[in-house]
């Protein structure tokens, strides 16, 4: 079969089968889910199929496929509905297929009890689509519409419980801050479409290789403002707000939108356009004051702000899925600041092995919240290790990977941030520090929640889940211990950093097992040094102050306030209610005003007015006196000859 | 009494003083029969002006017009009397000033 026919079918099967279940099947509740998790395995046979053709584990530099129908054509603007195929496109089709079928396949033991067994798979089945969209897009017009069309999935899935004032409130702040994100993300392609022509990928990439000023003065701006569309779908500062939120989604839902796949759309969109980004700073003359900063820094600070902020925060939470959301906040401003060093192979990196650990913790703290019937607190857990065997070694593995221990993937994909980072300082620091505070808060969770004794009765009671739920987490678990053997970081080196000296012989394509284990220590040994000491050093920390299995936190006795701030996420949430409610209430004011004192006042009453105040001077003409009407009517034939007669 | 000849200024003179003078009357008297009377002399004043024309000029139209006025004055006295007399008869008055119900 032609690679663009397989790459239709991947696109198009979610799609086909949302609306099967939609309009067809929404009573059969088997076939539905099976409609659902078919069309994403044969997604994932097809992804696998297209390697083949494009390498994606070994692939050309430079070559890509694109399979378009024209679409719009207005004036000098024409859109298609083009596909992308090439190693990058390839590898997160891979990615995307696979996570996803590993969390339909849990979902159906997950959502078993669940009346709207069928609407979730329709709605799971759509956000595979939109997601696949973005993914293969070839323009920016066509990622905008998949990323709509991606908010709007997230938006039906947190929101699938929709009985619970929570979920619909969760579901709304996500779709707003979303939009916020995402106005910024138009107008940055509406000003590259009008600088350039055009909002093809490959096309843009051509101008600006050919001349990097062909964006002038607008550079930067244009930059920061599509990035802007990566902080709100990836959930950074200072839009990160929704994403804790979104847990109130089922933790499927959380899995597969919230850690793996659609908050990592963020960090692809950055990689994928990384040459719009990568330019030399130039600002416009009322931004002057600017000068000097380039698109590249702004998204690494926010990047690093965000991953130290979230990571501090993700310290003192207590709920077992919002720890993780916290923790997938930090990961992606790690991606993100990776891409800001300019290494978007890094971050690429990370993304694959983040999709493939995150995952599994989501499906990990799922599994463990469906055996203590939905109970989310880690303070009312402790000693689940005894009861369900096979959650706890997948959390440990996935916990070991995200905090970057070799040989799992994490460690890999880590090291390769930091030492991206390495050629700036104040970031480097920040990224040790967050990939320490990264292993305290996991060994926190882990010790809290998994060790020790039971502190609730419900602990004793539960069970292991079905295998259904089971062998995605052994699947994900191998991924996650493996994932850095595959060549991945390889292959995005190739395609993202071609010219990048290591390129060639990066650690991964060939060599042995301790080969690739310690290539890290051979071409950057500060930075996979200071990794390991730091992530030594926050479970040491972790173990000194967690693994007496202590009834309550002990940390806020010794932080003090600086606990309570970590764990009422540094008021943001408020400092944003007040905002808003300061600006709404100035608005409100503004307008009342007007409607008051203009519209009302001075339009309506003083119209009203006018006319009243004539009305009653006129009525002193009107004294119901026959003879003044008879001098008047006199009078007036006398003002008339007058008039006429001289 | 040669040497004073009366001409149409004459005429016109004293009907502009009669319509004046009836008008004075509908203007400033309160009975409304009194009123009534003001008006009928406004009506023989400008009987008066247009017989005077008649003469002067020469031309019939002017006394057709006035015969045509005194039936219609007939007849306009006839209702308006009538009026007055009711209206007393509601009224118990017959002063101008009382009869301001047009006011609101």
């Amino acid at each position: 079969m032609r690679p663009e026919t397989l790459a239709w079918i991947i696109l198009l099967l979610p799609l086909a089968s949302a609306a099967a279940i939609t309009l067809l099947t929404r009573r059969q509740r088997r076939l539905s889910a099976a409609l659902s998790i078919g069309a994403v395995a044969v997604g994932f046979v097809a992804s696998l199929l297209l390697t083949r053709s494009f390498g994606a584990l070994a692939p050309r530099d430079g070559e890509f496929l694109l399979a378009s129908v024209r679409w719009l054509e207005v004036g000098p603007l024409t859109v298609d509905l083009g596909l992308r195929l090439d190693a990058l496109s390839n590898l997160m089709l891979m990615m995307v297929t696979g996570v996803g079928l590993m969390i339909h396949l849990y979902s159906r033991g997950y959502m078993a009890d669940d009346a709207s067994y069928s609407r979730f798979f329709a709605c799971l089945s759509l956000f595979m689509f939109s997601m696949l969209g973005i993914v293969l897009a070839s323009n920016f017009v066509m990622m905008f519409v998949f990323w709509e069309l991606v908010g709007v999935s997230s938006y039906l899935l947190i929101g699938f419980w929709h009985e619970r004032a929570s979920a619909a409130d969760a579901a709304k702040k996500a779709f707003l801050t979303n939009r916020l994100g995402d106005f910024g993300f138009l107008l940055g392609i509406i000003l590259v479409w009008g600088a350039l022509g055009t909002v093809d990928f490959a096309e843009i990439q051509r101008t600006l290789e050919s001349d990097p000023t062909a964006l002038g003065a607008l550079a930067t701006l244009g930059g920061v403002l599509v990035f802007m569309g990566t902080m709100g779908k990836s959930a950074q500062f200072p839009l990160h707000v929704w994403l804790p939120d979104a847990m109130e989604g089922p933790t499927p839902v959380s899995a597969l939108i919230h850690a793996a796949t659609m908050v990592a759309a963020g960090v692809y969109m950055l990689a994928r356009a990384f040459f719009l980004f990568d330019l030399p700073a130039a600002w416009p003359d009322c931004l002057s004051f600017l000068a000097g900063i380039s698109a590249l820094d702004i998204i690494a600070w926010i990047g690093g702000i965000t991953a130290l902020l979230a990571a501090l925060m993700a310290v003192q939470q207590s709920d077992i899925k919002r720890i993780l959301a916290y923790s997938t906040l930090s990961q992606l401003g790690f991606m993100v600041m990776a891409i800001g060093c300019a290494k978007p192979d890094a971050g690429m990196f990370h993304l694959i092995t983040h999709a493939f650990f995150k995952a599994l913790l989501f499906l990990g703290a799922g599994s463990v919240i469906h055996a203590l019937h939905h109970e989310q607190n880690i303070w009312k857990m402790g000693g689940l290790a005894a009861r369900l065997p096979v959650t706890t070694w997948t959390f440990v593995v996935g916990t070991l990977a995200l905090c970057g221990v070799p040989p799992f993937s994490g460690f890999y994909s880590k090291d390769g941030i930091l030492a991206a980072a390495e050629s700036r300082p104040l970031l480097f620091g920040l990224a040790i520090l967050v990939a320490g505070l990264t292993t305290f808060y996991m060994a926190r969770l882990y010790f809290v929640a998994f060790a020790g004794t039971p502190r609730d009765s419900h602990v004793a009671e539960a069970h292991e889940s079905p295998g259904v739920m089971l062998w995605p987490l052994r699947w994900l678990a191998i991924a996650s211990i493996l994932g850095g053997f595959w060549g991945i970081e390889h292959t995005l080196q190739t395609v993202l950093a071609p010219a990048a000296g290591h390129g060639a012989a990066g650690h991964g394509a060939a060599g042995g097992f301790f080969a690739t284990l310690l290539a890290p220590f051979g071409h950057a040994p500060l930075a996979a040094c200071l990794g390991l000491f730091a992530t030594g050093f926050g479970f040491a920390l972790a173990y000194s102050l967690y693994a007496s299995a202590p009834a309550q936190d002990p940390l806020p006795a010794r932080l003090g306030s600086l606990a309570r701030w970590m764990r009422d996420k540094f008021y943001f949430d408020e400092l944003y209610d007040v905002l808003v409610r300061v600006t709404h209430d100035a608005a409100a004011a503004v307008a009342d005003w007007v409607d008051r004192w203009l519209v009302a006042g001075l339009l309506v009453r003083g119209t009203l007015g006018g006319v009243d105040v004539c009305g009653r001077i006129l009525r002193l003409v009107q004294t119901g006196n026959l003879q003044t009407y008879a001098f008047l009517a006199a009078a007036g034939l006398v003002l008339v000859l007058w008039v006429m007669l001289l | 009494m040669t040497g004073m000849h009366i001409g149409l200024e004459h005429y016109l003179f004293v009907s502009a003083a009669l319509f004046c003078l009836g008008l004075l009357g509908v203007v400033l008297r309160r009975n409304l029969l009194v009123l009534y009377m003001g008006l009928e002399l406004m009506l023989n004043a400008s009987n008066l002006a247009l017989v005077a024309f008649s003469r002067f000029l020469n031309h019939l139209n002017g006394q057709v017009m006035v015969f045509f006025i005194i039936t219609v004055a007939a007849a306009e006295v006839a209702v308006g009397l009538a009026l007055i007399v009711a209206l007393y008869r509601k009224r118990q008055t017959a002063h101008v000033e009382d009869l301001a119900s047009l006011k609101l």
